[in-house]
């Protein structure tokens, strides 16, 4: 079992006391499975992506994650996982605006002590980018950022890819073209997928498909 | 990790070379005006320790005349057969060619360990001194010694500028004062069994060596004005990188963010962030070591020349620094980028991994910080207050002078964005509203410049109003007291004998000029005899006076004397003066004596020659409707030759030509802070420029146009800097006011009037809007030639 989360519980301060996101969460995630997390806006679906990637602590639960329990690291032991277990592909892309795209793509590889050209050539290549390694981020349309936050994240060979409304800032057309790439190299690569989407028909594309209202999973 | 994480973070250097280039220009001119300053007092002290050493000033007991400025050998002799441990030093001047030679004579086998150039000199000075008579003379003058003396003159780098040292009995004839003694050195341990000193010699005065520096003590207020002076342009430097720091990090946010949630640790960032600015401040720290040394190297001769007149200092024209200077450089530059850089690092340090990354947002938000900053500046203000009415002392009156300045830079982004609120609600169009609204909106990112600006044109105003005031006063002070045409200085009593026959029936009156050198009320002093008349009643004016001033003077019944006494000594009119022992007077008047670092006794010529019988006036001026005539008649009777003449007009030219020199270094400085607060808005323009496309887009978009926008922003910074000059002006007003009221008098011992000088103030308000609109002409161009893709592309990224 690559990831086993249960009963986690989140809530955030708010003016009229407390507010619970994740109401007793539990899921499991095996190597390779893709799985897709819908919901409407404040079900909690962000939260638990940012609490399995070490982005944020949880206030009760487990998360165990490729043997190590996440709830219990400091710090430092959860920057160590997002770089060496998990990769996050984010909305607004998060790319470095001052690196090229080639430096962009290796990037999260080199802090993961794994840099590998050949490959993040290969994604380049597949990715549709390999006539833009020069260029800078702004140069790039939104779907083409997408892109290279794609291969940055795969470049790093992670174990898990969480992606957080991947293609939300993107076109139907550009999206359904993004998201197919993606899913087709994480399962070249045998990474698992944890995936947070509005679109049914993006999440459609996924292995499996768990839906979370009000802070519980259905 | 570390390398890619400082790849990435060096990477946004890269991309944005103008805002490295701010950070290093920035930091560089801070450092260089700084370490400027501390260069050029580091030379004086390090003259000052040279003479102090050769003289055993700071380190030796000292006894003194307790009245006139030598004692004859005798009392060395007496001295010595009692046991006493003495050792005597004669001082004086000697001209060698254009240059004044201070020569010191003392006796080598008596002087106390570690005086004098013997452990200075080089191999075997004693039997020099003693067999060879040979004179030791700092470098710059032994040249043109060794022209005027008969003896051998050797160069030592080691004695301080303008001396000369060699043994007692040489220099007693070479200043053609035998048998006289100034002081005696006494060695450090004394027999117990020795006798008093009133028994043996109660003529003399112990002087313990802690007050012996007088030249320490004299500069000390000049240096500490220099140093104000340096920190405030390092001040208004430090604005500028915190300014461009602030930026480049609130930019970084979201890099930040992006390198946290890829695993590399909140502690290594911020380290390597540190590092990173650690080595651009040594970078441009190096560059501002250098940079002061070529500034302190051009300013030290007009530096030297200012302690010359003011107090009498000898400081080198060389600069020769240690590497503690060059360290302590590079450790201003760090400490400086940490102080402005904390800040930064503390947001960056609190930021939560999932933070908003705007930079944006920074700005916006700096206004939150306005309300808070004011209450700081008014807590300044109070404390500015305190210090002014409450404190004592040189350091009180400069603490006083920041607590004004920084407070009003802090509660100046308030005043600015309460002006431009209220320019708003009048507008009388929509496009006005929007340019109103839209400054208001730029005021957070230009606050930081704009109070470098302010502070730049307060300093500014106030010192150049202080010194416009020195000039006027000292102008008028120059009227009052070289009142006669022709001054001539006779070569000795016989030729004034043949002078005054001369001269008597020509002239509608004769100055004779009588002066000797004492201590008065514990302060090295002169005494002057006035031959009192028309000249000195009419145009002297007096600060205090308790009435008939000039009788009781002409009679001998009361003295004049001058501010610097009065104030250092607390004495003031209906006080009592002792002139020589047994010699009590009443103080009847206090005078203005400007640019003179000595206190003054002024009595008049009948009771001087009674108690001065030995002193002989051999300078006179003369009061003539013909200068001219009178000059040429002297030289063709060859009663004088026509050196010993000066005009009073020349006379006039050289003090005015001292007083200039003077106030060279503060001119200079006072132009380099202005310039570079000039180039903080310039940058910050510059800087912010990049991030005004969003706020322009929608402007463009709902009809104005591109040449519009650069026109609007040329306007933005021509009022941004004219809300500035009307607050510098009455901030620059008070900081005057105190460095004449306060700060003076501390250090000079005078007060001066005040005088307003508005052509002076327009000017400088033409120079800073000027500056302000060559600043903006750059970036208003850039925003008038922006591709209108550019500015489409902020919609295009929205939905």
């Amino acid at each position: 079992m690559l990831l086993q989360i249960d009963t986690l519980t989140k809530s955030y301060a708010g003016p009229d006391g407390p507010t619970e996101v994740l109401r007793g969460v539990s899921l499991s995630l095996e190597a390779g499975e893709t799985l897709a997390l819908t919901g409407e806006s404040g079900s909690g679906k962000s939260t638990l992506l940012h609490l399995v990637g070490g982005l944020d602590t949880a206030d009760g639960g487990s998360i165990r994650l490729d043997g190590q329990e996440v709830t219990r690291l400091d710090d430092s032991g959860r920057a160590a996982l997002r770089r060496g277990t998990v990769g996050v592909v984010f909305q607004q892309f998060n790319l470095i605006p001052s690196l090229s795209v080639a430096a962009n793509i290796s990037f999260q590889a080199r802090l993961a002590g794994r840099a590998d050209q050949a490959r993040a050539d290969r994604l380049a290549d597949a990715l549709g980018l390999s006539a833009h390694l020069a260029k800078y981020p702004e140069q790039l349309s939104g779907g083409q950022q997408q892109r290279v936050a794609i291969a940055r994240t795969l470049a790093a060979r992670p174990r898990l890819v969480l992606a957080d409304e991947p293609t939300g800032n993107l076109d139907e057309t550009t999206a359904a073209v993004v998201i197919e790439e993606m899913l087709a190299l994480v399962h070249e690569t045998g990474a698992a997928l944890m995936m947070v989407t509005h679109s049914p028909a993006l999440a459609a594309r996924a292995g499996r498909r768990l839906h979370l209202r009000q802070g519980r999973l259905e | 990790m570390i390398a890619a994480a400082g790849q990435a973070l060096w990477s946004h250097w890269r991309r944005n070379p103008l805002q490295l280039f701010t950070l290093v220009a920035g930091l560089a001119l801070a450092t260089a005006l700084w370490s400027g300053v501390q260069a050029l007092n580091a030379q004086a002290r390090m003259s000052y320790d040279a003479a102090a050493a050769l003289l055993g000033e700071g380190r030796f007991d000292q006894l003194v005349p307790r009245s006139g400025d030598t004692m004859p050998q005798d009392a060395f002799v007496r001295l010595r057969r009692a046991g006493w441990l003495v050792g005597p030093v004669i001082e004086g001047r000697l001209d060698a060619g254009d240059a004044p030679v201070r020569l010191v004579g003392i006796d080598p086998l008596t002087a106390p360990g570690g005086a004098g150039p013997i452990t200075q000199a080089g191999e075997a000075p004693l039997q020099s001194f003693l067999s060879e008579r040979v004179v030791f003379a700092h470098p710059d003058i032994a040249e043109a010694l060794a022209r005027s003396v008969t003896q051998r003159v050797v160069a030592d780098p080691g004695l301080a500028p303008g001396t000369a040292v060699t043994d007692i009995g040489v220099a007693q004839s070479l200043l053609d004062r035998p048998g006289e003694i100034s002081r005696l050195m006494l060695a450090e341990s004394q027999p117990r069994d020795r006798p008093a000193l009133d028994e043996i010699a109660p003529d003399l005065v112990l002087r313990p060596s802690q007050q012996s520096s007088d030249i320490g003590q004299l500069t000390g207020s000049f240096h500490l004005n220099l140093t104000a002076f340096g920190l405030l342009s390092f001040a208004v430097g430090i604005f500028i990188v915190h300014g461009a720091i602030g930026l480049a990090f609130e930019q970084r946010r979201g890099m930040v963010r992006t390198l946290r949630s890829l695993g590399v640790p909140l502690r290594y960032l911020v380290g390597v962030m540190a590092a990173e600015l650690a080595v651009i401040a040594l970078i441009a720290g190096g560059l501002g070591v250098v940079l002061g040394y070529l500034l302190a190297a051009a300013l030290l001769p007009d530096v030297a020349a200012t302690l010359e007149g003011l107090y009498g200092a000898q400081v080198s024209g060389a600069l020769s620094l240690a590497p503690s200077w060059w360290l302590s450089g590079l450790g201003i530059a760090l400490a400086g980028t940490g102080l402005a850089a904390s800040g930064a690092f503390w947001r960056i340090a609190r930021m939560p991994a999932l933070a908003n990354s705007d930079a944006r947002a920074w700005s916006m938000a700096a206004g939150k910080r306005h309300g808070l900053q004011a209450v700081a500046g008014a807590a300044l203000f109070g404390l500015s207050g305190g210090l002014v009415w409450l404190g004592t002392g040189l350091i009180a009156g400069f603490a006083g002078v920041a607590c004004l300045l920084f407070g009003a830079a802090l509660v100046f982004p308030l005043v600015l964005d309460r002006a431009l609120s209220m320019a708003e609600r009048r507008a009388s169009t929509v496009r006005w509203e929007w340019f109103w609204a839209d400054t208001r909106q730029q005021v957070p990112g230009l606050s930081l410049a704009l109070m470098a600006l302010l502070l730049a044109m307060a300093a500014n105003i106030g010192v150049s109003t202080m010194v416009s005031s020195f000039r006027l006063t000292f102008t008028g002070f120059l009227d009052q007291r070289l009142t006669a045409g022709l001054y001539v200085a006779t070569d000795d009593a016989a030729q004034a004998e043949a002078f005054l026959a001369f001269v008597e029936p020509r002239v509608d009156g004769v100055l004779p000029l009588l002066s000797t050198g004492t201590r008065l009320a514990g302060q090295k002093a002169e005494i002057l005899g006035l031959r009192v008349g028309p000249a000195y009643r009419d145009n002297w004016t007096f600060i205090a006076e308790d009435g008939a001033v000039w009788d009781r003077v002409a009679a001998g019944e009361a003295v004049i004397i001058n501010e610097q006494m009065a104030r250092r000594a607390d004495l003031w009119p209906g006080d009592r003066l002792t002139l020589v022992p047994g010699r009590e007077m009443p103080i009847a008047a206090v005078v203005s004596d400007y640019g003179n670092p000595s206190g003054q006794a002024v009595i008049g010529e009948a009771l001087f020659e009674a108690l001065f019988p030995e002193t002989r006036a051999t300078r006179f001026g003369l009061r003539t409707q013909t200068p001219d005539e009178l000059r040429e008649a002297l030289i063709d009777a060859g009663i004088v030759e026509e050196g010993q003449i000066t005009d009073q007009s020349v006379l006039k030219a050289f003090s005015m030509g001292v007083f200039e020199r003077t106030f060279t270094v503060t001119a200079a400085l006072n132009v380099l802070t202005l310039s570079v607060a000039g180039f903080a808005i310039l940058m910050s323009l510059l800087t912010l420029a990049g991030m005004r496309i969003p706020q322009l887009a929608p402007a463009r978009a709902l009809g104005l146009t591109r040449r519009e926008l650069g026109r609007l922003e040329l306007w933005r910074a021509v009022i941004l800097a004219a809300l500035t000059l009307v607050v510098a002006v009455p901030l620059g007003l008070a900081l005057a006011w105190m460095l004449l009221a306060i700060i003076n008098v501390e250090a000079f011992g005078w007060r001066l009037p005040m005088f307003l000088f508005p052509v002076d103030y327009a000017v400088l308000g033409a120079l800073a809007l000027c500056a302000a609109m060559a600043a903006a002409a750059w970036p208003a161009l850039r925003l008038a030639r922006t591709p209108p893709s550019h500015l489409l592309k902020v919609f295009a990224h929205e939905g």
